[in-house]
């Protein structure tokens, strides 16, 4: 029987797999003792995560007089954070979702790892604006729920209200469609088990037995949240956006916001799906699943997004000029030329410039050019979010308060400690959960393994 | 299926694509499958086995109405009813900003909905244990399980020969 051959498309599982090899190579490093490797990771990322610990703490403790943050600029590094954060968190679901919408199987390879990364960032994010309050003791405040002021409800008419509804929707589904996924490649774990690592496995996999009618439900749930999430990722960064576009701040009030986020957010996640993806599929040694295909696929969406952050970035600069309104002309003149104009810089060079090398084919199947690359984006769009949030709150409507911020050692231990927290849970996920989907990658093996679509097809199948 | 303690037989198979050849075989012949278990799901197996379509994506639907006017609604009542409050001199029913939270909702309430009557209708949960009939079924082998019935060794045989004849690698009784 053969499957429909394209001789444009280049394999997508190579190594010559079968179903058996398949279970047997994304499973089994949930089976064996830790590497070094992944030993010396986990302890990084544990004292990442005490540092945030202790940051936090201080934070709370002390009040968040222990920042830098001053009456003209009231948000730092902690929004910064808060938005690149989230925007990393949407590359994942881009990929289960938009991906499965449009029918791209190269998705198959990284979605579960990348959903991961979706839910493990958004937790990130969440920290921020929870310990922006100050009082996080009265962080239940956000919520419009029956008390005995009145009751005195929230103001439904806030963008930073419709964040709290967009971020814990967005980490809810995003941790139902993940989990969903998991549930038969758990069962494959369980089956493969024995003693109480069966039972443990028996109980996350929910008593999965593969029945056709169970496959057929799980598809047709698996289409529909997809068909859900994708509007609904576009949404969460578009109302992130909002937290600026609706305000009357000069340089934030401009109707680009919303797909100028959206776009860079796919761009900043992609970026770290590949430090993720390249990192992983070395130390579990996945190359035959996470193949140069799926990394030359990524780096183009890369090239794509990116050069959409570009165009924005110019349009903004185009329209403040054109709009013959001073304050929007001085807003960007001072992004570009102002006091932090090197933060500008940075972003230019690390998401418009330094991505165009994509362009040539050699460069995205490089792997060295990519973790490169992937670095500069996170650290571009870091930048990106920075630029917005504290170059345009520095200089104000009054000359009189015009002011420079610079993080004091708990802002910046927060954040690398943020990185620990996001590191700690992907490191524990990969050792507890088979990190590619086995069940979607089998489902492909006959239209994209090299044994039915390589140039040795022919030979050894018919 | 059924409570009844019964004797389940079922053949294994190594290709879905024989699975698929013996399930149409098994459909001409008129043998009442129980279940058909695959370790993925094998493109066009509901229609061979005469599966009706899922209706799970129209309890979606119903989930996300109740969401968007949960959502909608509750936001109209508070601001007109219970606490009405001007905010930026727009009126108190200002609709265009209550989209985001109405659509978030919908999208809460479908999703949640969707998921927990999937595990429901599915009769899975967490820590439940559903009986399976081979480890391997969730690796590389394809079933197609029989219920025997009352009328015993002839039924069997001619079971036992339709599993021979569309190239099932084994074939066992399993006691439910």
């Amino acid at each position: 029987m053969s499957a429909p051959v394209s001789a444009l498309r280049e394999p997508l599982i190579t190594g010559q797999k079968t179903y058996h090899a398949i279970t047997e190579d994304i499973c089994s490093p949930t089976e064996k003792t830790p590497t070094t490797a992944w030993v010396i990771a986990f302890i990084c990322a544990v004292s990442g995560l005490a540092l945030y610990v202790f940051s936090v703490t201080w934070t709370i403790w002390v009040g968040i007089g222990s920042w830098n943050l001053n009456r003209t600029i009231n948000w730092g590094w902690d929004i910064t954070n808060f938005v690149w954060w989230v925007g990393i968190g949407h590359a994942g679901t881009l990929i289960s979702a938009i991906l499965l919408l449009f029918r791209q199987k190269w998705r198959t390879g990284v979605n579960r790892a990348a959903e991961a990364m979706t839910i493990f960032a958004v937790i990130c994010a969440g920290q921020f604006p929870l310990i922006h309050m100050g009082r996080i003791w009265l962080g239940f405040f956000i919520l419009p729920y029956p008390n005995t002021r009145g009751p005195l409800w929230v103001n439904f008419n806030s963008p930073l209200l419709w964040d709290v509804f967009a971020i814990s929707t967005y980490l809810t589904v995003s941790i139902l469609f993940w989990y969903t996924g998991l549930v038969p490649d758990f069962a494959t774990v369980r089956d493969r088990a024995k003693g109480l690592r069966r039972k443990i496995y028996n109980f996350v996999s929910f008593g999965w037995t593969g029945s056709a009618k169970h496959w057929q439900r799980w598809e047709s749930l698996s289409l529909v949240l997809a068909g859900l999430a994708t509007p609904l990722v576009l949404s969460v960064h578009t109302i992130v956006s909002f937290d600026f576009a609706t305000s009357v701040i000069p340089g934030w009030h401009t109707t680009i916001f919303p797909p100028y986020f959206v776009a860079g957010a796919i761009f900043s996640g992609f970026a770290m799906v590949q430090t993720l993806m390249l990192t992983t599929r070395k130390v579990l040694k996945l190359e035959d699943y996470i193949t140069l295909e799926h990394i030359d696929s990524m780096n183009k969406v890369i090239l794509a997004t990116g050069s959409i952050v570009g165009v924005a970035y110019l349009t903004e600069l185009f329209i403040a000029w054109y709009s013959g309104y001073i304050y929007e002309q001085f807003a960007f003149y001072n992004r570009v030329m102002g006091p932090y104009f090197w933060s500008y810089i940075g972003m230019m060079g690390c998401n418009v410039l330094s991505p165009q090398i994509f362009w040539s084919k050699r460069m995205r199947r490089n792997l060295f050019v990519t973790f490169l690359m992937s670095i500069f984006v996170n650290i571009g769009m870091w930048f990106e979010r920075f630029v917005i949030i504290a170059t345009t709150l520095a200089r104000d409507y009054l000359p009189t308060s015009w002011s420079y911020y610079s993080p004091t050692w708990v802002e910046v231990c927060i954040f690398i400690g943020t990185l620990g927290l996001f590191s700690t849970c992907y490191l524990i996920f990969i050792r507890v959960a088979p990190v590619v989907a086995v069940a979607e990658v089998k489902g492909i093996l006959k239209n994209g393994g090299d044994q039915y679509v390589g140039p040795k097809a022919n030979q050894s199948h018919h | 299926m059924n409570q009844v303690p019964s004797q389940i037989l079922f053949g294994l198979y190594h290709d879905e694509e024989v699975l698929l050849q013996a399930v149409r075989e098994a459909r001409s012949r008129h043998l009442e499958i129980d279940d058909v278990y695959s370790p993925f799901p094998v493109h066009g197996l509901d229609n061979v086995l005469g599966l009706t379509e899922s209706r799970l994506h129209v309890a979606g639907f119903i989930y996300g109405l109740i969401g968007a006017l949960t959502g909608f609604l509750f936001m109209t009542w508070v601001f007109t009813r219970d606490w009405p409050i001007i905010f930026g001199g727009k009126p108190y029913f200002s609709a265009p900003s209550f989209i985001p939270i109405t659509f978030e909702m919908t999208v809460l309430f479908a999703s949640v909905g969707m998921v927990v009557t999937f595990y429901t209708i599915c009769g899975m949960g967490p820590g439940v244990t559903n009986p399976t009939l081979d480890d391997r079924i969730t690796d590389d082998k394809f079933c197609i399980a029989f219920t025997l019935g009352e009328s015993g060794k002839e039924e069997e045989d001619n079971l036992r020969r339709f599993f021979k004849e569309t190239g099932a690698e084994e074939v066992h009784v399993k006691n439910c």
